[in-house]
């Protein structure tokens, strides 16, 4: 059930002790939080459980949100290090754009994912398995931009990057995925241009 | 980069509405009278079109449940900018500049200036192990280094010990 609050003011609940004004925060951001770790992280799993993580420790750590920048953004600043943290621990190298291991392992799913061609999918679909095929990086900072509707400025503060930076990974991110959409889906992107 | 790249980079920066305004008017008078740009400009717009239009993924749905039965346990950590002093932190900056500023006053007073140029450098590294430490740690101006450093300290652990004072009164 949706209260119709704003973030800062369900923020000023929590902290005055009503608990329960939390969950109003979970349920506006979840799916948000839930897709940028299944992005980085690749298993539903694993992302489910890291999603739940990141809603405790900014619950833990909610008397540190200053309210000079947006909720959502100090959230996803905690969805990265928390995911992050998490590959380290699986000993994955998240960090690397040219991580080879990263394109072979996405590239291994490419063929999962050809095998599922014969139905016709949905142009949303498309993006959607196409997305899941880039390395962590990309699909983050694509995540980032369309889906948790950050802008260049909340991006960089969020990955702790220059503003130029995620402009230049973003333009690789959406060249890559084009490719990833060409390369998989070629009849598909035929019938859109 | 090649041309291809160079085109593809302006046209996200238009279709993200970052570029300049200079920018944009050259790249509408592209999008009118060149039929490459204008094919990119419809490619990639259909490629942002599908990002933006793809769907979240959704978790389960205990999802916000879970959440509640693990923070039920927990409490809220006090603000960092509680805990941290800001005055202590000043203290700790002023410690360490002062002790960097002691030693680069020391070390220069050392330098012999006048020396004439064909001679030894004024710092002989050579000859730093035959220095005699004890007479440094004798020296008037060490010692009342020492005496601040110590005053310095003092008053750090007076003012954590008045903090906790204090709290411990509040809570009280």
């Amino acid at each position: 059930m949706s209260t119709g609050l704003g973030d800062n003011e369900i923020i000023s609940r929590v902290l005055r002790g009503e608990q329960n004004a939390y969950a109003e925060l979970v349920n506006r951001y979840q799916a948000y939080v839930f897709t940028l770790t299944l992005r980085m992280i690749k298993s539903r799993e694993d992302a489910e459980e890291v999603a739940q993580d990141v809603f405790v420790k900014a619950y833990r750590s909610l008397a540190d949100f200053r309210g000079d920048s947006k909720f959502s953004t100090w959230l996803y600043t905690i969805v990265n290090t928390t995911c992050i943290t998490f590959l380290r621990k699986k000993k994955l190298d998240v960090h690397s754009l040219d991580n080879e291991k990263v394109f072979e392992v996405a590239d291994n799913k490419d063929s999962g994912f050809r095998a599922n061609l014969i139905e016709q999918k949905s142009r949303i679909n498309m993006v959607n398995e196409a997305i899941t095929m880039l390395s962590p990086d990309d699909a983050e900072i694509i995540t980032l931009f369309y889906k948790a509707e950050q802008n260049l400025e909340e991006i960089s503060k969020i990955l702790r990057l220059e503003t130029n930076t995620v402009k230049v990974r973003l333009h690789r991110a959406r060249t890559r995925l084009k490719e990833k959409m060409e390369k998989n889906f070629s009849e598909e992107v035929k019938n859109i241009y | 980069m090649n041309q291809e790249q160079n085109i593809e980079q302006r046209l996200w920066a238009y279709i993200d509405g970052i570029s300049s305004s200079e920018e944009n008017t050259s790249i509408e008078k592209m999008l009118q009278g060149n039929l490459e740009w204008k094919n990119k400009y419809h490619e990639l717009l259909d490629v942002h079109d599908m990002m933006k239009a793809a769907e979240l993924e959704q978790p389960s749905m205990r999802f916000t449940k879970n959440v509640m039965e693990q923070i039920t346990q927990l409490h809220i950590a006090p603000a960092t900018r509680n805990y941290i002093n800001k005055k202590i932190i000043w203290g700790i900056t002023g410690f360490f500049l002062t002790l960097i500023l002691v030693f680069l006053i020391y070390g220069f007073a050392q330098v012999e200036w006048n020396s004439p140029s064909d001679s030894k450098p004024a710092i002989d590294l050579s000859r730093l192990s035959e220095v005699d430490y004890s007479k440094i740690f004798n020296n008037t101006f060490v010692n009342v280094f020492m005496m601040v450093n110590v005053l310095l300290g003092l008053v750090l652990l007076d003012r954590v010990l008045a903090n906790k004072r204090k709290k411990f009164q509040n809570q009280g």
